[in-house]
């Protein structure tokens, strides 16, 4: 047996580890972002009427068009900060710290359904349902905290546990249609988004259902319970309530299952290959069906901050766009834990940015931009390494070799 | 591979039967007979099949809507009955059985829809169409670039970027057909990286076509918000094409009006439709192409350039798909609206598969989604407190009945959606 | 056509694939390449035919230098091959697929398909294929789509054929008939390189050999030379085919198979009504041309296919029906086939694949959880033991080389408790050195007194390993003989004569 690291000196390993992060997923994600936003200011200065104006006279003073758009970025992503992290133009600290406080809320039903699409994506599946899984289970949760009446805290867990019911059986119907037909589940999930849009927007238009009471024609819900609402969490100066909470906990439970138990390594042996799965006795079949479960389910976390986390009734756009940005959260977080996490509060404090940016007059749209490159850079790690020259990926393990030292304390020698 | 190990060389046993498609239309057939024949509306339904200012007046056709819901049920029980025979002997089912099965069932429920009222026919199936126009092309797009083995999702961002080229440029020029041209060029410069990444940096396909979705209707709701909103006059105003009925042809009683009295794109996907088909089957590029979505390798060894083939039937099928995009606006309703091609792009997709990467059943595919979407606008004027939402799901549980395999098995390019390496 | 190789080099990476090799091939012969599995045959093939560029080296046909940027150029030049792979379109007709990238058409570039089902006809006629130019080459038999590829060369005036491994799907009956159709071709003019790594086959029909080893050319040889010097200049070393074993000792328990029929994906019976028994401390070895039901019989075994007749017994338990979870539980290793395609995860790292088929029960789980501690000190146990070279044991799987990634496999099968292990192509495209290794670990097993079953295509493994013989063929068993039983007669066998 070759063994590399002890012949190895100390140094040669620390330039190994630098050249293994500098050609690794994390550090490319890094440099998207950054690009990303690089992409979102040419944006911003292009449609800046000050340096359009500036711009016609470039030749004479060159540097009124400079300083026209270095103000419209400057001004663009100071808003965003202001929006989504710190408001130092606030009278006072209640207010300077509502903004993370809005990223925060707006983080957690992105980062429960990019988990839930980060699941689907390693076991080989294309979870583009988040939309349909959120509509469903909040359809359900709607059901339960509109029409039905239990004590405070009860009424809350039913509702909750029966929207991840819900979203569970949508995503395990995906998988079950794969296993059993071998449908592809990308069209088989686009085709169940428009029939949950369509269940939910009927429940929402027949009095008997969900309509809302005294409601017109068009399709709304009432307001859920009190007693069924997601509780705030700092108080009423806050709309921060404990979905982010339900989030983080899934983020926790996320990485245990797919990092340290059997059941997430079943489902990564099943990703990558599951001739070799089926080999190995695994039920292929029987992963797909469950792996979609587990997946509806995160996702379901999603639909139970849209629908009991309101303060009013629902429309049928509740999902708003959640169900496709959890598709760019998963690809921006590679499908990891704290990727997700991190990429779920990013896109978080996207939206929470949208107001401020509106007063200075600059179209909040601008994140979608900054988000859609993000994306691009992220989905082409080739390009990405031709523009900042990176290495290719290293064939070393040395980083994988001290995080299993740091992170297994009984590894045997 | 096509190492096919060969079913003569052993004892064969009995295929057995399957009765899905069967028993699919079965169960439609019998929701028909019951739900609109049994228990329908005995109110008489008015069919009108020719506009008042016609040419060739078709009298009105009317009657019983419960009488319709019967015969149609009926002719459609016998439907499912011949392919149940079928079935049972192992012959297969011809794919026209289901677009007759599908032409009945859109009559019966009309005749439902509009029992006490008037069916507009010829205004309906021409509306159909024009709504079909987008998806059909879009899905045209689709077959293109799956034939040669690339997988496009980003039909939805080509439709967009074709629906906003066209409305802006053709607003900013003056001229409808530049705004034509910017639509087919913006699309087809996005399929161009689609196909990059695919071809050259073999990126996982669906992926670059989600992204490219994304960053399509990021950069478009952008522009449209900072900017068409505020100067919609000048930058988003661009009329449509002229409706131009053909001589003659749109004097045939009841298609007539419907096929040949419309816009400029929708006579465009006439014709792109059966040039595609003619490529694709009948000429030796189109063996090419589908000879390098079946198995690039061996068309490589044939001396048949891989990349590149597929690098321009992708890029093409762009220019078409753009031309679909401006079918929402210029051949439509004129200017761009924000997030306008809301998912048809998704249909389309759904209508590749549908409709078997076939350009006629994909155009029929279309049709059938056109019909949803006007019967829905249309139910709603003639009978109010019609579950709506059930109609405008219809589509969608067919293509999913068909995609999961009940309607016989779909056979997709055997290369679709895999990247080619070479060497 | 005079066909001259000078000089090709062609590297990937840092793996030279082909180093400076020279080669000519003289009109009108059947030149025979000869090199075992990785010497860099097809690497050297697929230059000259311009799917690779090289990166040294000249090409000449009638001594004028050649500048190939790809098939298309070689093919008009007048190289014509035949792949290993066959490269035609399942869903095309034959005419369709011959006329492919060379369409005769009319305006407007609209196919002539009457024209093409001509040229089909006329070479078919020809050289007495029996092929209608309208069927769906998914609807042939391999030796017949075989016949299109040559027809396809031969439509495009193939000068010099190249054949790789052409023998490999054939009975040796067909491959009696192709060699004729070799030996007519090249009557009529045509230079053929024949690539092989089977002896026997070489002897019979070559005019000249050029053998390989490593990438590089390392001698010619005459047809007439022995076998036993051909296979030393091929593998570089005395080579000794023969597997050392004790005397059978039979132990009483074992697999009992019985009138098993499996039902394949085409509705035919591709495993029919086929009975054996293995006993303790015997190897059965299953031989037979590739495609005659033995993959499926495997699989079968192993409860990956649901048998419509017959029963699988293994010492007293009924495992026909099983799952293939309760078939491992049960004991049964299994090294399949294809082991990049079912026997590795090539994303995990070697230790995640130590626990591909063994994840849910100790040692290498706790609960739910995976016993990390566990995993990582049997994984570097097995590396050692079973001599895997590899960086470490989080080291991807699919970064390993042929030779190494199988012996992860055998490895893991090996390290469990057996009451039956199955060897499907045990050694496929392992280099010498590993092939001696894992058959010294197949007849450790069976001299463990386990009963051990090898299905293996190459006869030479076979006859090394086994102390039985069932040859299959078209799904049947045709017949169970000794382990020393004849060439001759097992050749027969496997063209489907009963004896």
């Amino acid at each position: 047996m070759t063994t590399t690291p002890k012949a190895v000196k100390a140094d040669a390993r620390w330039s190994i580890a630098a050249k293994e992060i500098v050609s690794g997923g994390a550090f490319r994600a890094f440099l998207s972002v950054l690009l990303g936003f690089v992409v979102g200011a040419l944006f911003m200065v292009g449609s800046n009427e000050e340096f359009l104006k500036a711009l016609s006279y470039f030749t004479a003073r060159p540097t009124d068009a400079l300083t026209a758009g270095w103000g419209a970025i400057a001004d663009g992503y100071a808003a965003l900060f202001r929006g989504s992290i710190y408001n130092y133009n606030a009278d006072n600290l209640v207010a300077a710290l509502r903004p993370i406080t809005e990223t925060l809320r707006f983080a957690a039903p992105l980062i429960a359904a990019g988990l839930g699409v980060a699941l689907a994506f390693r076991v080989g599946l294309f979870n583009i349902g988040a939309s349909g899984q959120i509509l469903f289970g909040a359809l359900a949760a709607t059901a339960v905290s509109t029409r039905v009446e239990l004590p405070w805290g009860i009424h809350l867990v039913v509702a909750a546990v029966t929207a991840i019911i819900a979203s569970a059986a949508y995503g395990a119907l995906v998988g079950f249609l794969k296993a059993r037909t071998g449908a592809h589940e990308v069209i088989v999930t686009i085709m169940l988004n428009y029939i949950a849009a369509g269940l939910l927007t009927f429940a929402f238009r027949q009095e008997s259902l969900l309509r809302e009471t005294g409601g017109g024609g068009t399709p709304k819900s009432d307001a859920p319970a009190e007693t069924a609402q997601l509780p705030l969490l700092l108080g009423d100066s806050y709309m921060l309530h404990a979905g982010i909470v339900l989030a983080l906990v899934a983020v926790v439970i996320y990485w245990w299952l797919m990092e340290r138990s059997t059941i997430g390594y079943r489902f990564r042996m099943v990703g990558h290959n599951a001739d070799a799965a089926r080999t190995a006795g695994i039920n292929v079949e029987l992963t797909f069906v469950a792996a979609m479960a587990v997946s509806g389910a995160f996702v379901g976390l999603a639909a139970i901050n849209q629908a009991l986390g309101a303060r009013a009734g629902l429309t049928p756009d509740i999902d708003g766009s959640i169900g496709f940005d959890a598709i760019t959260v998963a690809l921006l977080g590679s499908s990891t834990a704290p990727g997700v996490l991190l990429a779920g509060l990013l896109f978080g404090a996207f939206k929470a940015g949208a107001p401020s940016m509106q007063v200075i007059g600059l179209s909040p749209e601008v994140t979608g931009v900054v988000q859609g490159f993000i994306v691009l850079f992220i989905a082409a790690p080739p390009l990405i390494r031709a523009i900042f020259r990176l290495p290719a990926p290293q064939k070393t393990t040395v980083v994988a070799d001290w995080w299993a030292r740091l992170t297994r304390k009984k590894a045997a020698k | 591979m096509s190492t096919v190990a060969a079913s003569t060389q052993f004892q064969s046993a009995e295929a057995p039967r399957t009765f899905k498609a069967a028993i699919v239309m079965g169960v439609f057939a019998l929701v028909v007979f019951v739900a609109f024949g049994v228990f329908g509306k005995p109110d008489n339904v008015t069919f009108q099949w020719s506009k008042p200012d016609d040419v060739i007046h078709i009298p009105d056709f009317i009657v019983g809507s419960s009488l319709v819901g019967l015969a149609i049920g009926a002719i459609l029980i016998l439907i499912a009955a011949i392919v149940a025979v079928n079935a049972s002997r192992r012959r297969r089912n011809p794919q026209w059985i289901s677009l007759i099965f599908g032409f009945f069932a859109i009559i019966a429920l009309l005749a439902w829809l509009a029992a006490g009222n008037a069916v507009p026919f010829a205004f309906i199936l021409g509306n159909a169409i024009v709504l079909a126009v987008p998806i059909a092309l879009g899905a045209m797009g689709g077959i293109m670039s799956e034939r040669v083995g690339v997988v496009n999702i980003a039909i939805e961002g080509q439709l967009l970027t074709g629906a906003f080229l066209a409305a802006v440029v053709g607003s900013l020029t003056d001229s409808l057909l530049l705004g034509l041209v910017a639509a087919m060029v913006g699309a087809a410069l996005l399929s161009m990286v689609l196909a990059a990444f695919a071809i050259k940096y073999l990126v996982d396909q669906i992926i670059v076509g989600v992204v490219l979705n994304v960053l399509v209707l990021g950069v478009t709701n952008f522009l449209y918000s900072q900017w068409l909103a505020n100067d919609g006059e000048r930058s988003n105003f661009p009329g449509t094409f002229d409706i131009t009925p053909i001589p003659f042809l749109s004097d045939i009683p009841i298609i007539g009006p419907a096929l040949f009295e419309n816009r400029l794109t929708t006579y465009l996907a006439f014709i792109i439709i059966p040039v595609l088909w003619f490529f694709l089957f009948k000429t030796k590029l189109g063996l090419r192409a589908r000879a390098v979505g079946e198995h690039p390798l061996a068309a490589d060894t044939v001396g048949i350039n891989v990349a590149r083939t597929r690098f321009w039937w992708v890029t093409l099928g762009g220019v078409v798909a753009g031309l679909g995009g401006a079918a929402l606006t210029i051949g439509s309703v004129g200017a761009f609206g924000r997030g306008m091609s809301g998912g048809q792009g998704f249909i389309a997709l759904a209508v590749v598969i549908l409709g078997r990467w076939h350009p006629f059943y994909a155009a029929a595919a279309a049709l059938l989604f056109g019909f949803s979407i006007i019967l829905r606008v249309w139910a709603n004027q003639v009978s109010p407190g019609i579950p709506t939402d059930f109609i405008t799901m219809v589509p969608y549980l067919v293509t999913l009945i068909a995609v999961v395999g009940f309607v016989g098995r779909v056979r997709a390019p055997a290369a679709d959606g895999q990247p080619y390496i070479k060497g | 056509m005079k066909l001259e190789l000078r000089g090709i080099t062609k590297r990937f990476g840092t793996l030279v694939a082909n180093d400076n090799i020279n080669l000519v091939v003289k009109p009108g012969e059947i030149h025979s390449l000869l090199g075992e599995n990785g010497a860099g045959k097809s690497t050297l093939m697929n230059v000259l035919y311009g799917l690779y560029a090289a990166d040294g080296g000249e090409i000449l046909l009638d001594d004028v230098v050649q500048n190939f940027k790809g098939p298309g150029d070689a093919m008009a030049a007048g190289i014509g091959m035949v792949h290993q792979h066959f490269m035609l379109i399942p869903v095309f007709t034959v005419a369709e697929n011959v006329v492919l990238g060379n369409e005769p058409t009319s305006a407007l570039g609209v196919l002539n398909l009457d024209e093409a089902r001509k040229r089909v006809r006329e070479i078919s006629d020809r050289f007495g294929f029996d092929i209608d130019p309208d069927a769906l080459v998914e609807d042939l038999p391999v030796g017949s789509q075989q016949r299109v590829e040559i027809i396809k060369a031969l439509a495009r005036n193939a000068k010099v054929l190249v054949l790789d491994e052409p023998t490999a799907v054939l009975t040796p009956q067909e491959t009696d008939e192709l060699m004729g159709i070799m030996r007519d071709l090249a009557k009529a003019g045509t230079s053929i390189v024949f690539i092989t790594h089977k002896l026997r086959e070489v002897q019979a029909v070559a005019d000249r050999i050029t053998v390989i080893r490593l990438g590089a050319v390392v001698g010619e040889a005459k047809p007439t030379d022995s076998a036993g010097s051909l296979a030393t200049l091929m593998v570089g070393r005395e080579v000794d085919l023969n597997v050392h074993k004790s005397k059978v000792s039979l132990g009483s328990s074992g697999l009992r198979v019985s009138g098993l029929t499996v039902v394949g994906d085409r509705h035919t019976k591709v495993v029919d009504d086929v009975s054996f028994d293995v006993r303790g401390g015997e190897i059965l070895a299953i031989a037979g041309v590739q495609g005659n039901g033995q993959t499926e019989l495997a699989e079968a075994l192993v409860g990956l296919r649901t048998p419509s007749a017959g029963s699988i017994h293994l010492g007293e338990l009924d495992i026909t029906h099983s799952s293939v979870r309760e078939v491992i539980d049960a004991g049964v290793g299994y090294i399949p086939e294809d082991r990049k395609k079912d026997g590795l995860v090539g994303d995990f790292t070697v230790a995640e694949n130590f626990m591909l088929n063994k994840s849910y029960a100790p040692p290498f789980a706790k609960g739910i959880s995976i016993d990390f501690a566990n995993r990582d000190r049997l994984s570097d146990e097995l590396i050692s033991d079973f001599d895997v070279r590899t960086p470490g044991r989080e080291t991807l799987a699919k970064q390993l080389s042929g030779g190494n990634q199988q012996k992860v496999v055998v490895a893991r099968e090996l390290s469990r408790d057996l009451s039956l292990l199955i060897a499907s192509q045990p050694t496929r495209g392992v280099d010498v050195g590993s092939i001696e290794f894992i058959h010294e670990q197949i007849v450790a097993t069976r001299d463990a007194g386990k009963p051990v079953v090898i299905i293996s295509t190459e006869l030479d493994e076979v006859t090394a390993l086994a102390d039985r013989i069932a040859v299959m063929y078209r799904g049947r068993i045709i017949g169970i003989v000794d382990g020393k039983e004849s060439r001759e007669k097992l050749g027969k066998m496997m063209a489907g004569v009963a004896v």
